[in-house]
């Protein structure tokens, strides 16, 4: 265990977790956009920063991925660090203009898009958090979606932005984005994400569809079970 | 070629390399690295060998790295025993046969030699060996000799101690110079803690640009926990106008991989990585067959010098990415993947390649090792400045007389770089700035022209050391321009990672675009700076955090610039096309014609020997009229 | 078609010099486009096929790396150095005239096929600014005036 001080407040962690990770037990709020307890943090949206005092240094960091250690005095709401979640905002903002989650989170921190910036309209939503291709490859295992570019040009996609060949229907890109800018839509035996319509599953004893064909599958192939086996919803297992 | 395993064996080779370095019969050497290629070289190395051939000579035709004075390529050295070394500037393959008639006749008439060395330095071996007994013949003591050629005078060559003077293809005379002796001597008669301890008192810090002290790092690295330790040289030289640690490679490959070995033992790695830019294509030919040439030798592999050490190297391509310069792009990068950075919260020194202790230098931090190890930690920190020891290489690029890679004493005024060594400012315009530090640089204007070229007071006037690039600016740069130029870059290398760099900098180039444009607004120089403190704070690696400091220093030294581009809608220094206006003076155009004929919207018109005029509803700004006047007549407004 | 036939063999020796190695992707994607002059469609699923990674991977590091082309080059690749010593020796300048005699922009390739045009960062040939490549040749001390000259003898 180490202690140290965040907001004037004593705190003890264990060691080698991280700041935010603590400043949320104790009831700190820091904002945040590309972190998920699913996957592991990334450091890619800068909106966690906080000002941490490490001996004679301070400096901002990400909260996200700083380790605690024995000592720091961490601040989370200093000028500094509300100059950056402001140029965080501000600049995602006009990137991704049409966002409802990014305008409410603005306002619940008070902060004015920046009307020097020219909106993008070619983003769409996306903030490039880049869970969404974290949990396809990390969680899911299917790396049917990934970065590409760099830069301004980034973007998240199947190869060659074309339609996902490897897609499974699962949705956990669709789920964890956290600025609902990945769509699915799905009727009861159809579901639409990537490009791609998937067939659904009827389970074998309610009859309710439950699942794309594709992603069971995919389990299938992975875990040895047979299809008769996964032909069933989780309610009726 | 067998092993090297003893003193003796390595004496064997060094006798053999001084043999070639200073041999019995006629040698020509080609300055053959990228920069000589480039204006020539090959034809003239061609053209010798030819002539060479074709008059029956018995005369040693080889090939060597460059000097440093790139602006008097190609560079051919000639050699005659009992006689100075004499280097012939500018040849080219029509001037060959004449160079060839001075050797057979021993004579130089005509096309005169540039400079002349009497004796070659020997600097890891602490000795200068004269290439004559005796004095200068008559007939070259009017050519100067090096030391007394400006460009040359204040320099002092240490990490490029042997670029331009040996074959980069021949570990003889690398041997020959005293190489591999410090290699032997680390291993045999030192223990990896007073290795550590020699580097640490030598005050050698990065030559990469952080400036952090190589033996520290050393030192945390042989302390990180971890029985598989790496060692990692950053050749990714990814500042624009910087080509210091690719005449390195090129020219003294040898250098760095010895540094590397000797790093590597004091560490405790048994492998290492030689990470180069994808654009140097001669540097990794270079370095893959000095490698070889080491394994063969039995100076990498097992049991080197029969020590029972054993390191090995691998050579790791770049594929065209600025970002990969930084140090956990460069380590992903290494592992195959796309180079984007890490938080580094934890040092790669403890954490870094495959998530293993890994200590990375860059290639003049390591071509420096070999030569603190043989003369020690004393002699090195003699050299320099307070905290600064040692020498710095620079690229002295853009609007200067001399250009070149110059290597100095750190702590010399920069006035001294400007004008002494690179001899000032071309066609008497004004010195205006200068640039280091690269992109993530800044820009040191007139006032500072008698500031100490160090790590220290460079970063105290808003710059920094970096890499080595020194890029000169006259009154025809304009600084509004420069600070887009380096934002323009970086938008196009940032890796898109984090928010603030990969947003924050295409924003700041959008409203720098429009100042340049003219579209600029009032306030928009106030938000630049607004947004450089939070791009500063919130990026995630060293390339965000430092992306604005191109902008912060130009507007910290040249405001007035941004203010007129801004506020009177004009470019002083006459280089944004939407703020300029191009005319002919009736005072100076003679009415050649030339223009005219140049210009490819065919705006310009006017009878013979009467002043033309441009059509400015057709111009389009390319200024080939300005380039083609002989006259200076077009005026840019 | 025998030309693909003969690509797939390639691929596969390419991967079979690396051992397959995973971490030599970058380094077998360079071997790639040398001998194709770019990186072929099929040429990354098969290697993905073969090396068993995942297709988002290498198009990953294929897009990242500015050395890569997923575009088909011309014969002559030209590339314009925009290096700082070239910018304030007026290499956009030299680029505007190449767009300009060529009919393309930077980034595209000639209709004919004969010349792709491309901006690098810096050759370090710094000494002979403006300086452009073309197919592997420095050409130093460039001016936009010698431009139609030096395209004529490729």
């Amino acid at each position: 265990m180490v202690s140290f001080i965040i907001d004037g407040k004593k705190v003890e962690a264990e060691a080698g977790a991280n700041v935010l990770q603590v400043a949320r037990k104790y009831g700190i709020v820091i904002p945040t956009l590309c972190c998920h307890e699913s996957v592991a943090p990334s450091g890619a949206c800068r909106l966690c920063v906080v000002e941490v005092k490490k001996g004679k240094r301070t400096r901002i960091v990400t909260s996200c991925l700083y380790p605690v250690d024995e000592g720091i005095v961490v601040e989370t709401k200093t000028d500094r660090v509300l100059n950056v979640r402001r140029l965080v905002m501000q600049l995602l903002m006009a990137r991704c203009p049409e966002s409802e989650v990014l305008k409410d989170m603005a306002k619940e921190m008070g902060i004015e898009p920046q009307p020097a910036f020219h909106p993008d309209t070619d983003k769409g939503k996306c903030v490039l958090c880049r869970l969404c291709v974290k949990a396809c490859e990390d969680v899911v295992g299917a790396s049917a979606i990934g970065l590409s570019g760099r830069g301004k040009n980034k973007k998240v996609g199947a190869p060659f932005m074309e339609d996902s060949k490897t897609c499974i229907g699962c949705g956990a890109c669709a789920y964890i984005c956290p600025t609902e800018h990945i769509i699915m839509e799905s009727t009861d035996s159809k579901r639409k994400i990537w490009g791609r319509t998937f067939k659904m599953q009827p389970c074998d004893k309610c009859g309710r569809y439950f699942a794309p064909v594709d992603q069971l599958k995919f389990i299938s192939d992975k875990t040895g079970t047979p299809m008769t086996e996964l032909a069933v919803c989780m309610s009726c297992k | 070629m067998s092993k090297i395993n003893t003193l003796e064996d390595l004496n064997k080779a060094a006798k053999r390399g001084l043999e070639s370095i200073i041999p019995s019969k006629t040698k020509v050497m080609v300055g053959m690295a990228t920069s000589g290629i480039a204006s020539g070289a090959q034809e003239v190395y061609n053209a010798l060998a030819e002539e060479i051939k074709k008059r029956k000579l018995d005369i040693i035709l080889s090939k060597t790295g460059a000097m440093g004075m790139d602006c008097i390529e190609p560079l051919v050295d000639v050699l005659q025993p009992n006689k100075p070394r004499l280097a012939y500037s500018k040849v080219t393959a029509k001037k060959v046969p004449e160079i060839i008639d001075q050797i057979v006749k021993g004579a130089v008439n005509g096309n005169k030699p540039a400079y002349r060395m009497d004796e070659e330095e020997f600097i890891c071996l602490n000795e200068n060996k004269p290439y004559l007994k005796g004095p200068v013949p008559k007939d070259l003591e009017g050519i100067p000799k090096i030391g007394d050629v400006s460009f040359y005078k204040k320099q002092m060559k240490l990490a490029t101690r042997n670029c331009g003077m040996i074959n980069y293809e021949s570990i003889d005379e690398y041997i020959a110079k005293g190489g591999y002796f410090s290699l032997l001597k680390a291993l045999t008669k030192m223990q990896p803690d007073e290795i550590i301890d020699e580097v640490i008192a030598s005050g050698l810090r990065g030559r990469g640009g952080g400036g952090f002290q190589a033996g520290i790092k050393w030192q945390t690295c042989r302390r990180a926990h971890g029985d598989i330790k790496y060692v990692i040289c950053n050749g990714d030289e990814g500042d624009p106008g910087a080509y210091m640690d690719r005449s390195v490679m090129e020219g003294d490959p040898h250098s760095v991989i010895e540094g590397m070995i000797i790093g590597a033992y004091a560490i405790g790695s048994s492998q290492g990585f030689i990470y180069v830019r994808n654009e140097y294509p001669l540097a990794v030919a270079n370095l893959q067959r000095a490698l070889d040439q080491a394994r063969e030798y039995g100076l990498l592999g097992k049991n080197i010098l029969n020590t029972g050490f054993d390191f090995d190297l691998k050579i790791g391509k770049g594929a065209g990415a600025f970002v990969c310069g930084e140090s956990t792009a460069l380590m992903t990068s290494l592992e195959g993947k796309a180079g984007e950075p890490r938080a580094k919260y934890i040092h790669t020194v403890e954490h870094g390649l495959w998530d293993r202790p890994s200590n990375l230098n860059n290639v003049e931090t390591w071509a420096n090792v070999p030569a603190i190890i043989s003369r020690g930690a004393k002699w090195f920190s003699s050299i320099g400045c307070k905290n600064n020891s040692g020498t710095k290489v620079f690229c002295l690029v853009g609007k200067i007389n001399n250009i070149g890679m110059v290597e100095v004493p750190m702590g010399i005024p920069l006035k001294e770089i400007i004008y002494e060594i690179g001899g000032g400012i071309p066609g008497g315009k004004k010195y205006k700035a200068v640039q280091t530090g690269g992109p993530s640089g800044g820009c040191l204007p007139d006032s500072l022209i008698d500031i100490s070229v160090d790590f220290d007071s460079l970063w105290d006037a808003g710059s920094m050391m970096g890499s080595g690039g020194m890029i000169v600016m006259d009154e025809t740069t304009c600084m509004v321009d420069i600070a887009r130029y380096f934002i323009d870059f970086l938008e196009f290398e940032s890796c898109g990672k984090c928010v603030p760099c990969r947003e924050g900098v295409y924003r700041m180039n959008e409203i720098l675009n429009d100042i340049c444009d003219g579209k600029g607004k009032a306030g928009d120089v106030e938000l630049l700076e607004s947004m450089s403190q939070g791009i500063v704070d919130g990026a995630l690696c060293a390339l965000g955090s430092t992306a604005a400091n191109p902008v912060l220093s130009t507007l910290k030294y040249f405001r007035d610039e941004y203010v007129a581009h801004v506020r009177d809608k004009k470019c002083p220094a006459g280089v944004c096309k939407a703020l300029i206006r191009f005319s002919v003076s009736d005072e100076k155009c003679t009415g050649c014609g030339v223009c005219l004929k140049k210009c490819p919207t065919e705006c310009i018109s006017g009878e013979k020997k009467k002043t033309h005029v441009i059509d400015q509803t057709k111009c389009i700004k390319c200024g080939v009229c300005k380039e083609s006047c002989k006259f200076d007549a077009i005026i840019v407004e | 078609m025998k030309t693909a036939k003969a690509k797939k063999i390639t691929v596969k020796d390419i991967i079979k010099k690396y051992g397959g190695d995973k971490t030599a992707m970058i380094a077998i994607l360079q071997d790639v486009q040398e001998e194709f002059r770019y990186l072929p469609k099929a040429a990354l699923s098969s290697i993905s096929k073969q090396m068993e990674v995942p297709l988002t991977r290498i198009y990953e590091i294929a897009t990242f790396y500015n050395a890569f082309s997923l575009k088909q080059r011309g014969k002559n690749l030209i590339e314009v150095c925009a290096g700082t010593a070239c910018h304030v020796q007026g290499a956009a300048r030299l680029m505007d005239r190449m767009e300009r005699d060529l009919a393309i922009k930077c980034g595209e390739t000639t209709k004919d096929k004969m010349f792709s045009l491309e901006e690098v960062r810096c050759l370090g040939c710094c000494s002979l600014a403006p300086v452009v490549r073309i197919s592997g040749n420095i050409h130093p001390n460039l001016t936009q005036d010698e431009v139609p000259k030096i395209l004529k003898n490729y």
